[in-house]
């Protein structure tokens, strides 16, 4: 059954195939549209035409390629912002967060440490269509109190980023906080009782300590931002996220270029994993 | 008696709750405001429960509630039963070499998006996709299987994108379970199903408890596969949500099947969590 005890081969070789099996499922689809990308074909499908580049570089009405595509390129873009500055900003206040509920200790605690894990058990379309209720509503007092329009308030590439960063700050506090448990409290107390502050303390003692695990939340925060998809459709005005992109020409403009666009994401995600791991694993 | 602060106590106080005020509890306090407006035959937002009566007067509407509870379980369930023995071969069988290679092939799906993999089992699964050309290549079948925009191609897709976030937690709390226990249990003459039954998912309960509750709330919340996947009878609340506030435009409706949908959701982990014993703390770690 496990590794020190003897099985008849029945059941190893049974294992293996069920094993086998479910990487296949895993891989299948990912596998398929990366071949697929390089059909010489209109359609998205098989037959396979012969291998061809079209899908990435044609520029014709007929085929127009990934990096032909303007918009498609416009909306890459803006994922790409999108997802840097929700991981800037959720990589702050999770860090902060991770400290806070770590080292300090102050009434209502376990109250506000349970509604910062909430967007853990939230669906994604909730948090999106309250967000957007609330910020439709906010725009439209302020704008009757104030008589300012505020254009961040209704759906925008603004409000993207903090609907995002309301839930990607949960997975930052939580990864940070995992590191900051394993820290030798002791080397902050040695800090403060060499006369530096708190403030200095932290900055030169604890926050080296968690660097790596902070990096990793940068990157965690920066993909789940690149991917998401129910949160953001409520709340996108006119400049489209990837995600949602891919998912108006899934529903009205089926063509190719969308196994090109998703060939360049397993690639570029593949890599970031690598880059990822390789990163933790020398931290160890 | 309050004792003296430190300044880093306000500077990280403040944003967190910044955070949690304006991002978590206004708005779901002005969701729960808006499930009960209602605009009556003279024009007036007035508060009323007709969003919620509109609910239980149409069958299609708790129709589709029931239905996606359901499924949700039940694929959930399904998601237990298809990443246990995988989780625990990563843990316990194959020799370590391998399991560090095997687990990040895990990640990528995930990492990749929602949207990707839906797509590829759209190009794999539909009349002239993969698999059909392929089996009628082999000629076991002489007309495609139809597979897609049906109950089947949409539980496929809720399965694939939310199956990962089981293995996790659950290879984590298999990861702690000492190898000498099952070793002991196998020399006394346990069977593989008792040592299965009685000590293995025992000791993992909490992973469990932890990826089930990731993975219901995953589906249940989900738009894309049964959108994109699923057929015309396929249908999704997550889905009437969208109408009212893509489609329709009607948003206090939508609030209030929203609402439902949290309540919902937030009911069954709360059950999950008291029966299992669990806290939400640990869900997250």
């Amino acid at each position: 059954m496990i590794r020190s005890l003897p099985n008849s081969k029945l059941y190893t070789i049974g294992y293996r195939i069920y094993i086998s099996l479910f990487y296949l499922f895993l891989i299948m689809p990912l596998l398929t549209i990366c071949i697929l990308a390089f059909n010489d074909s209109n359609f998205i499908a098989l037959p396979w035409e012969g291998f061809s580049l079209d899908w990435f570089f044609s520029d014709t009405t007929e085929r127009l390629g990934l990096f032909a595509d303007i918009d498609l390129l416009v909306s890459i873009w803006t994922s790409i912002e999108t997802g840097f500055f929700v991981a800037f900003l959720s990589t702050l206040v999770g860090t902060f967060a991770a400290l806070l509920f770590e080292e300090e200790k102050f009434r209502f605690k376990g109250f506000l440490y349970f509604l910062a894990l909430a967007p853990l058990v939230i669906p994604g379309v909730i948090l999106g269509i309250s967000i957007l209720l609330s910020s439709t509503s906010a725009g439209i007092y302020i704008e009757d109190t104030f008589g300012i329009y505020i254009e961040s308030l209704s759906p925008s590439f603004w409000l993207v980023v903090l609907g995002q960063f309301s839930f990607c700050a949960t997975y930052v506090m939580l990864l940070v906080g995992a590191r900051l448990k394993k820290f030798d409290r002791t080397l902050e107390e040695a800090a403060l009782s060499l006369r530096a502050t708190r403030l200095e303390s932290i900055w030169y003692v604890t926050i080296p300590f968690l660097r790596p695990a902070i990096i990793g939340a940068f990157i965690v925060a920066f993909l789940i931002s690149f991917s998401n998809f129910n949160t953001t459709i409520f709340l996108i005005g006119s400049d489209l996220t990837l995600p949602v992109d891919l998912y108006s020409r899934i529903r009205f403009s089926l063509t190719p270029v969308l196994n090109a666009v998703s060939f360049m994401i397993i690639i570029f995600i593949t890599i970031t994993a690598l880059i990822n791991i390789f990163a933790s694993r020398k931290n160890k | 008696m309050m004792k003296k602060r430190n300044i880093s106590f306000y500077l990280f106080i403040v944003p967190v709750l910044l955070w949690l005020i304006f991002l978590l509890v206004l708005p779901h306090i002005d969701l729960f405001i808006s499930s009960f407006q209602f605009e009556n035959d003279a024009g007036e937002t007035v508060l009323s429960f007709n969003n919620y009566m509109s609910f239980f007067e149409d069958s299609i509407y708790w129709y589709t509630f029931l239905r996606t509870a359901f499924y949700s379980i039940s694929i959930t369930l399904l998601a237990f039963v298809v990443t246990f023995p995988i989780a625990f071969y990563l843990t316990k069988v194959v020799s370590r070499k391998y399991s560090s290679f095997m687990t990040l092939l895990l990640l990528i799906p995930i990492w990749v998006g929602e949207l990707v993999t839906i797509y590829g089992w759209m190009v794999l699964l539909g009349d002239h996709g993969v698999i059909n050309s392929f089996l009628i290549y082999l000629g076991i079948i002489d007309t495609p299987i139809v597979m897609l925009y049906t109950d089947f191609s949409m539980i496929i897709g809720l399965l694939y994108m939310s199956m990962l976030f089981m293995i996790v937690p659950v290879m984590s709390a298999l990861d702690s379970l000492d190898d000498s226990l099952i070793e002991a249990a196998s020399d006394l003459g346990a069977s593989k199903w008792t040592i299965a039954t009685r000590i293995v998912i025992p000791h993992a309960m909490p992973g469990i408890a932890s990826g089930g509750i990731i993975v219901f709330m995953l589906i249940i919340g989900d738009y894309v596969a049964p959108n994109i996947l699923g057929g015309k009878s396929s249908l999704w609340f997550t889905e009437q949500i969208y109408n009212f506030f893509l489609t329709t435009i009607d948003w206090s409706q939508g609030a209030a099947f929203g609402f439902l949908l949290l309540m919902l959701s937030s009911g069954i982990i709360w059950a999950v969590l008291k029966i299992t014993g669990q806290k939400l703390e640990r869900v997250g770690s």
